[in-house]
């Protein structure tokens, strides 16, 4: 978890580095997508998610419950790790963006599989046909996954050895 | 049944008494600690500030108009149930009150003091999974059962329920983060499960209650406090999150020099 640097190990520490802001963008991604975008979009803007729909099972009454927590934890979790990067290196914008379009793509992805489809924890909307909202929802989703990695790749930090080499 | 309907009491309620004198004594107990440890180095104002704010949020949850009101009211309860049981506690522990106490004791009795927090009781007690279980599952029981109604019908019940929240909440926080010395600190990734699964707990607790109203709670009362136990304690839970991560990320700093080092320190390399 904390590696520290030593001045022999540039390389290690480089990639190192990357990987924790790709982690840092897909945690806080797919954070932002469970908490916040949740929140203001789907329970305060639009009104189209309730509260508790009182159809739920118990299991998936926890299972929310632990959704919920852990959205709120990688976001704050995910902007740390982004400072800690930042402390020690100079951060890959782009790349960290990347992480945080597949994280957002990722998570809704999930919500609108596991918890909408198969857990029937909450719908998108009541009283409306409801695949339309799928199809859109799970296709926004698997777009922005879809988009997030390619940026991701297209970000890639040139490989170890070809830059570093001197 | 109806708990509001007046009845003339014969002087203040149990509550009010026990809440009056513990919050004045623990106000002049801080004042003692700064006064007893005035030679020392200067205690920072961003200390002393929040124990003074947690005891007007216990006091808000305990004296005056809003405990008035939650006799009738469940959202008015749960308004004091968030301020006592989770705002309270983060203000006094981010107050350092044991920092502050082991300045203001002579050396001698500050040892005993550092002996009790070292021994095996404490090491249990202070643990998060233990403090946790202990405020997580006081909560369950008083809205699952019919605890709930008799803590409003009974005054000591009553008292002890408001002091049990304060107290295992304060406990369940001081067990996770803050500035006082704690020898036996949980790592952080068993303080990150144990505030994660906590956090779970706390929101299907407010759906439950969203569903199942307590007794002699209205349907409407019931979905309307559930609400504010929902958002008012993810907005201090995530302030407990911020603290924790904050307390990961100024235990990891890196240690050797590193480019972001050396660019603004040229000097060093």
């Amino acid at each position: 978890m904390s590696a520290h640097p030593t001045n022999g190990a540039a390389r290690d520490d480089s990639a190192g580095h990357d990987r924790r802001t790709v982690l840092s963008g897909v945690l806080f991604g797919a954070g932002i997508a469970a908490s916040i975008i949740d929140l203001f979009v789907f329970h305060l803007g639009l009104q189209w998610h309730h509260f508790y729909d009182l159809s739920t099972t118990q299991v998936a009454l926890a299972a929310d419950g632990v959704f919920h927590a852990v959205g709120w934890f990688v976001t704050v979790w995910g902007l740390f790790l982004l400072a800690d990067v930042r402390r020690r290196t100079e951060v890959s914008w782009p790349r960290w963006v990347g992480a945080v379009v597949a994280g957002v793509g990722g998570f809704q992805l999930l919500d609108g599989v596991l918890n909408h489809k198969i857990l029937g924890i909450h719908q998108i909307r009541y009283g409306v046909d409801l695949l339309v909202y799928d199809v859109v929802w799970i296709g926004t989703a698997v777009v922005a996954l879809v988009v997030g990695l390619v940026l991701l790749r297209r970000a890639r930090p040139a490989r170890p050895g070809a830059s570093r080499s001197a | 049944m109806h708990p509001h309907d007046h009845v003339p009491a014969a002087g203040p309620p149990l509550l009010t008494v026990v809440a009056v004198v513990a919050l004045a004594a623990g106000a002049a107990a801080y004042a003692a600690g700064l006064r007893a440890a005035r030679t020392r180095s200067p205690w920072a104002a961003r200390r002393t500030l929040p124990w003074y704010a947690g005891l007007a949020c216990a006091g808000a949850a305990t004296v005056g108009p809003l405990v008035d009101a939650s006799r009738s009211s469940f959202t008015a309860h749960m308004a004091g149930h968030v301020l006592l049981g989770m705002l309270a506690p983060l203000l006094l522990v981010l107050a350092a009150p044991v920092s502050l106490l082991l300045r203001a004791l002579p050396p001698v009795r500050a040892r005993r003091v550092t002996a009790a927090l070292r021994s095996p009781v404490a090491r249990v007690v202070g643990h998060p999974v233990v403090a946790g279980l202990l405020d997580a599952c006081g909560l369950w029981v008083l809205y699952t059962t019919g605890l709930f109604h008799l803590a409003h019908t009974s005054a000591s019940v009553g008292l002890v329920v408001h002091a049990h929240v304060l107290l295992a909440g304060w406990l369940f926080t001081a067990s996770l983060v803050g500035p006082d010395p704690h020898p036996h600190r949980a790592s952080f990734r068993v303080r990150a499960t144990v505030l994660v699964v906590f956090v779970a707990a706390h929101s299907v607790l407010a759906k439950w209650v969203y569903a199942h109203p307590p007794e002699g709670v209205s349907p409407a009362d019931a979905r309307a406090g559930a609400q504010l136990m929902y958002y008012a304690g993810d907005a201090v839970d995530v302030a407990l999150m911020v603290l924790l991560v904050a307390g990961w990320y100024a235990a990891s700093r890196p240690r050797a020099l590193t480019p972001a080092c050396v660019r603004e320190h040229p000097g060093l390399a």
